[in-house]
């Protein structure tokens, strides 16, 4: 997929994780449409990333390294990042995409 | 003006001798000094308030009145579980809390949630861990029974 000039955060996180992650399958969904943010925003995100990296590490560790490589993204212009880490056997089983909740705010 | 006074009676109440110096610039260093004060010591405030209650929830609005759908949820997931009782801080109602919490748990998001002081995760977490049952599990080594354990055992 080619980079989108009109989208520097999405490619930034698309990147990363595949640099960081080698995945064999990765989503990044922009969903701050869903929020109460200006139309065009990049602040909310949900992201799918399935690894063998993941293989034996408990959830927060695996949240935690995806929120290592996204720490400048988070630090700045990211206020919300749903992750699911999943290894290929788990996405095998359960091949789905998780639903965000509804905006509250 | 009110997380100021907040912040200064924390640094107060810790005795800090630090907040108190005058240096010779002026005021710039010394709010920064206060500044700094506080906000070591909210991180000390909350290394108690995570420890003080069994389930401890950094969120969005409160549980009766969550301003956020990823904070409503670990509302939700809690109550169907039966666990209506817990400490809870409103992030949006003190913008030190809200950054402090992140440092604290090293965690770039709201909302937060803590089982007998140990960082759990967020929403993502929370939700996965009541869809694979292991939620259930630990609320059990907290001496919380699931709601849903007694929900099952109705409908055998």
């Amino acid at each position: 997929m080619d980079p989108d000039p009109n989208r520097p955060v999405e490619t930034t996180i698309r990147t990363k994780l595949t640099e960081k992650f080698k995945p064999d399958h990765l989503e990044v969904h922009n969903e701050s449409h869903m929020h109460a943010v200006p139309p065009g925003s990049e602040s909310h995100f949900r992201v799918l990333v399935v690894s063998t990296q993941f293989v034996g590490l408990p959830l927060i560790q695996r949240h935690r390294l995806v929120n290592e490589a996204l720490k400048e993204e988070l630090s700045s212009r990211v206020h919300a990042l749903a992750i699911q880490a999943k290894t290929p056997e788990q996405w095998g089983v359960d091949p789905a995409l998780g639903k965000s909740p509804s905006c509250m705010g | 003006m009110n997380s100021l006074i907040r912040s200064t009676a924390r640094c107060m109440r810790s005795g800090a001798a630090a907040c108190l110096l005058r240096p010779a610039d002026g005021l710039v260093r010394a709010a920064s000094a206060r500044f700094l004060c506080a906000a070591a010591d909210l991180q000390k405030d909350l290394g108690e308030m995570v420890k003080k209650d069994k389930v401890v929830v950094f969120m969005k609005g409160t549980p009766a009145q969550p301003m956020c759908g990823f904070s409503n949820a670990v509302v939700q997931i809690l109550r169907m579980h039966g666990v209506d009782q817990y400490a809870s801080y409103n992030v949006l109602e003190d913008q030190e809390l809200r950054e402090g919490v992140k440092v604290f748990s090293n965690w770039p998001t709201i909302p937060q949630v803590y089982f007998n002081g140990e960082f759990v995760g967020g929403c993502d977490i929370l939700l996965q861990m009541h869809q694979n049952g292991d939620l259930v599990d630990e609320l059990k080594k907290l001496g919380i029974r699931s709601a849903l354990l007694d929900a099952e055992k109705e409908s055998k």
